[in-house]
């Protein structure tokens, strides 16, 4: 017996909101994709714990999925980033609306 | 309440604790360096909910890879000390309005919902049946992600390249 499976919920929702604010309220593109992270791993925690909660190897198995999908996207969107920073000498997201 | 129970609260204390000191954090390397703090209590937090294996992924690809590819960045690219300008106060309100009923209902529906008041139980899926599980249900997508990831390299190799190319015709 460790926690009621509502408290892992709240905590995947607390690191959710988190996320959410991080990717929202920063002006700058590297922490808006660590936001993204977050986001990314706090549902990795609700499978982790609903996989616990039904004994279901599926929710484990998902996680493996969203690992790969968080490497993917990381890589992908830092290359884009560093492009974007020596095309324009800015994180500011508002600096790239030249649109060339 | 057991040692389970409280190892719990206290990792999930630091968990949001270093993830909201995170993303306050004006100095890109703070952030980068609280964010591997978090993902090191949630490693540890996998392995409390019986995902061993997990726990060492989360440890090797997300503390290990993915945070040192952030650093990297960071470090390959001068930043220089800019004052991030935050929205005004006006525009905030209304999306903290909305934010704060969508809150309100989530966690009704959390606490309300029949089943989530059930206690965890002390499971442990072994890598080994993972790994079976895994590759007897799923090996397909395990192939179409393997296939995803090649794509993510060609891609940032690309772009890598192709601004090389880009920046000579700019300067030429």
């Amino acid at each position: 017996m460790i926690v009621p499976f509502s408290h892992v919920l709240v905590l995947a929702g607390m690191l959710f909101v988190l996320g959410i604010v991080c990717t929202v309220a920063r002006r700058n593109l590297i922490m808006i994709v660590l936001g993204v992270e977050i986001m990314l791993n706090a549902a990795s925690i609700a499978f982790v714990g609903a996989a616990s909660r039904w004994h279901n190897l599926e929710g484990q198995a998902f996680v493996l999925f969203v690992l790969a999908i968080a490497a993917t996207e990381v890589s992908v969107g830092l290359a884009i980033i560093v492009y974007a920073f020596r095309r324009t000498g800015s994180f500011d997201p508002s600096a790239y609306n030249r649109l060339k | 309440m057991t040692l389970y129970t409280l190892l719990f609260y206290l990792v999930a204390t630091v968990i949001v604790a270093s993830t909201a000191v995170a993303i306050t954090r004006r100095n890109l390397v703070h952030a980068v360096v609280y964010l591997i703090v978090s993902y090191f209590g949630t490693a540890l937090l996998f392995y409390l909910l019986g995902a061993p294996l997990l726990a060492a992924f989360e440890v090797i690809i997300y503390a290990g890879a993915i945070m040192v590819l952030f650093l990297f960045v960071v470090m390959m690219i001068r930043i220089e000390a800019h004052e991030e300008v935050f929205f005004p106060l006006s525009q905030w309100l209304p999306a903290v309005g909305f934010g704060a009923v969508y809150l309100i209902a989530g966690s009704v529906m959390v606490f309300k919902t029949p089943g989530t008041e059930v206690k965890l139980d002390l499971v442990l899926a072994l890598p080994r049946d993972y790994a079976v599980y895994v590759f007897k249900e799923h090996w397909l997508s395990i192939e179409i992600v393997s296939l995803l990831l090649l794509v993510a390299l060609v891609a940032a190799l690309h772009l890598g390249k192709g601004n090389d190319k880009g920046a000579m015709e700019e300067e030429s």
